[in-house]
C-alpha cells in the first residue's frame, strides 16, 4: 500500500502556505488580471451563498417575523433574550454534546483497533478494506433509514438476534423507549463513521517508519511502549484531522436523527440542527430561527477556533 | 494470523449486515417483509418493489439527483479548479484567502439554509433545478478548491515554465499543461463532489417540493405512514445507493485522500 502521510492541510498549519510561485510573474497588470480572473467567480459564489445569508440572518434576527405576522420593525435584542430562556434550545445543545462526546471517542478507538488489525498481512485484505468502505459512502439519510428497519421491534433482525441470545422473544421498542433511543441513534452513527476513522488511520499506520519499529523491538520495548512512543506520534497529524472532520460533522448532526426519531420521543433526541429545522420550517418562527442560526454559527466558530488553537499549541 | 483473519471476517460481516438487510428487503414480497420471525433472505429474487417505483413515477427522483449532482459537480469543478490554480501558483490573496475559503466548508448547512430559503422564495427558485444546483455548487466549492490546490501543488512547475518560455499564453499553459497533469486529481475530486451532492439531504428537503425532489427526500416521504411502505423505502434506498457503490469501486485509490481533505496522500 505504501501510503505517504502528508502534513496537515493549510488551515491547520496556520500561516504556512506551501505555495511555490512560477517565476517571471513580475506582476504585470495583465498577469495580475489573469490571477484575479481565476479566483473571482469562486469568491462571488461563496460571498453569495456564504456571506450574504449571514448578513440577512443578522437583519431578520432583530425584527419580529413569524408565520402570522410580518413585522419588519426593529426589535433590538428581543429574540436574543428569548434564546437565553429557551430550555428546549439548551437541551438540544446538550443532546448534540452527548452524541458528540460518545460517538467521537468510540469511533476513534474502534477505528484505531480495526486499523491495527488490518495493518498486518491478512489474506484478501484489499477486499475486506474495499467492503468496509461502503458504510461511509452511503447517504446518511439512507443509513438512518436502514437502521430504523434493523431496529423494528417485530420485523427487524436486531430483536430477533437478541431473542436468540436471551432465549426468549425480545420486542424492544428501540426508537421509542427513552432509555434506548440514544443507543439506537449512536449505533447507526458509529456504524457509518467508524470505517471513516479506520480508513484514515490505516493509511496513517502504513506510513509509520518500519525501521523505527524494528529498532524498538530489538531494544526490547513492549507493544504498548512502542505504540505510545513511536506509532502514536507518527499518526497524530492524521488523527487530529480525522477528529476535527468528525467533530464538525457531529455538531451538525441531522440526517441520522431525522431518519430514526425526528428528534423524538418528544424532544428527547433533538439536536441543534433538528431544533433549528423545526423552529424555522415547521413552526415558522422566522426571526427567532435567525437568532438561533446565528447562535449556532457563533458557537461552532468558537469551537473550531479553540480546537485549531489547541492543535497549534500542542505541536 | 488465523485469529486475525477470523476477526477480519467477523468485523466485515457486522459492518456489511445492515447493507445486506436493506438490499434483501427490496427483493422480498410484502409477506416476506412482514413475516415473523424475520426471514433472513428472500425465497426468490423479484423486482416488483422496483417496478412499482417506476410505474408510480417515484423513480424520477433518482433522475433529479443525477441532474442536480452532475451539473453542480461540473460547475464546482470548473470554478474551483481555476481558483485553486491561482491560489497554488500565484498565492493570490495570500494565506487569508485560502483559510477563508476552507472556513466556508465549516459553516453549518442548517444555519445558511434558512436565509437561502427566504432568498429563494423571493427569487422564485424554490423547487427548481437551478436553485438546487447553485446551492450544491457553493456548498462543494471550498472542498474542490482545497483538494485541487493540493493536487496542483504536487505538479512540478518546470513544465509550465518551459511552456511559457516557448511563448505559450497563461491560458494555453493552464489547459494544455496543467489540466492534463492534474487529471487524476480532477477525477478523484469530481467523484467525491458528486457523492456529496448525490447524498445530500437537508438542502434538498428545504429547497424542493415535488418538481425536483431528490431520492434522499423521496425516501423520507414514505416514513410515518403504515410500515407497509417498507418495500418502497428499501427499493428507493437501493436505487440511490447502488450507483455510489459502483463508482467507489473504481476509485479506491483516491478515496482516502478525498475523504481526509487531503491530510493523507495516496
Amino acid at each position: 500500500m505504501g501510503r505517504q502521510v502528508g502534513g496537515l492541510p493549510g488551515a491547520f498549519e496556520v500561516g504556512v502556505l506551501r505555495a511555490r510561485s512560477v517565476p517571471s510573474q513580475r506582476a504585470r497588470p495583465r498577469e495580475r488580471g489573469f490571477q484575479l480572473a481565476l479566483v473571482a467567480p469562486s469568491i462571488f459564489v461563496l460571498l453569495l451563498f456564504g456571506v450574504l445569508p449571514l448578513v440577512y440572518l443578522i437583519v431578520v434576527s432583530v425584527q419580529n417575523i413569524t408565520m402570522i405576522d410580518v413585522d419588519q420593525s426593529f426589535h433590538g435584542l428581543l429574540n436574543y433574550r428569548l434564546l437565553a430562556a429557551d430550555r428546549r434550545l439548551w437541551e438540544a445543545l446538550l443532546h448534540t454534546g452527548i452524541f458528540t462526546a460518545i460517538a467521537l471517542p468510540v469511533e476513534l478507538v474502534l477505528g484505531l483497533a480495526m486499523a491495527q488489525l488490518f495493518i498486518e498481512h491478512i489474506p484478501g485484505r484489499g477486499v475486506f478494506v474495499a467492503l468496509l468502505v461502503l458504510p461511509v459512502v452511503v447517504s446518511p439519510i439512507v443509513a438512518g433509514t436502514t437502521w430504523s428497519l434493523m431496529f423494528d421491534n417485530r420485523f427487524g433482525p436486531i430483536n430477533q438476534i437478541l431473542g436468540w441470545i436471551a432465549g426468549e422473544p425480545a420486542a424492544i421498542l428501540w426508537t421509542i423507549r427513552p432509555d434506548l433511543v440514544y443507543v439506537a441513534i449512536l449505533m447507526a452513527e458509529i456504524w457509518q463513521w467508524t470505517p471513516f476513522m479506520f480508513l484514515l488511520l490505516l493509511a496513517a499506520l502504513s506510513g509509520v517508519d518500519k525501521s523505527q519499529l524494528e529498532a524498538a523491538s530489538i531494544d526490547g520495548a513492549g507493544y504498548w511502549r512502542t505504540f505510545r512512543k513511536i506509532v502514536l506520534p507518527a499518526i497524530r497529524p492524521v488523527m487530529v484531522v480525522a477528529i476535527l472532520i468528525r467533530a464538525l460533522d457531529l455538531v451538525r448532526l441531522f440526517d441520522i436523527v431525522w431518519a430514526l426519531t425526528k428528534g423524538g420521543p418528544g424532544t428527547m433526541t433533538e439536536t441543534l440542527s433538528v431544533f433549528t429545522y423545526v423552529k424555522g420550517f415547521q413552526q415558522f418562527e422566522t426571526s427567532y430561527t435567525a437568532a438561533v442560526a446565528l447562535l449556532v454559527i457563533v458557537l461552532l466558530s468558537v469551537a473550531v477556533f479553540a480546537a485549531l488553537k489547541r492543535v497549534e499549541l500542542a505541536r | 494470523m488465523v485469529w486475525r483473519t477470523l476477526a477480519a471476517v467477523a468485523l466485515t460481516t457486522c459492518f456489511l449486515f445492515p447493507i445486506y438487510w436493506l438490499f434483501m428487503i427490496s427483493f422480498k414480497t410484502p409477506e416476506e417483509i412482514f413475516a415473523f420471525p424475520p426471514r433472513w433472505w428472500p425465497s426468490h429474487i423479484q423486482f416488483d418493489n422496483y417496478a412499482v417505483l417506476f410505474k408510480d413515477g417515484d423513480a424520477v427522483t433518482v433522475w433529479n439527483s443525477l441532474v442536480v449532482a452532475s451539473a453542480s459537480t461540473v460547475l464546482a469543478m470548473l470554478l474551483g479548479t481555476l481558483c485553486a490554480y491561482s491560489l497554488a501558483r500565484f498565492r493570490t490573496g495570500g494565506v487569508h484567502l485560502s483559510n477563508w475559503i476552507i472556513s466556508q466548508r465549516m459553516v453549518p448547512p442548517i444555519a445558511v439554509v434558512f436565509p437561502i430559503f427566504l432568498m429563494y422564495v423571493f427569487l422564485g427558485w424554490v423547487d427548481t433545478y437551478l436553485g438546487l444546483i447553485l446551492v450544491y455548487t457553493a456548498f462543494n466549492l471550498p472542498y474542490v478548491i482545497w483538494m485541487m490546490r493540493g493536487y496542483i501543488l504536487d505538479i512540478p512547475v518546470s513544465l509550465e515554465e518551459a511552456a511559457l518560455v516557448d511563448g505559450w499564453t497563461r491560458w494555453q499553459v493552464l489547459w494544455k499543461v496543467v489540466m492534463p497533469m492534474a487529471r487524476a486529481g480532477l477525477f478523484a475530486t469530481a467523484i467525491l463532489t458528486f457523492i456529496f451532492a448525490w447524498n445530500e439531504f437537508l438542502f434538498a428537503l428545504v429547497l424542493t417540493r415535488t418538481e425536483v425532489a431528490t431520492y434522499t427526500v423521496q425516501v423520507t416521504h414514505y416514513f410515518g405512514g403504515q410500515s407497509g411502505f417498507w418495500a418502497k423505502i428499501s427499493a428507493m434506498s437501493v436505487l440511490g445507493t447502488l450507483p455510489i457503490f459502483v463508482v467507489v469501486a473504481f476509485m479506491q485509490r483516491y478515496l482516502v485522500r478525498g475523504i481526509s481533505l487531503g491530510a493523507v496522500k495516496g
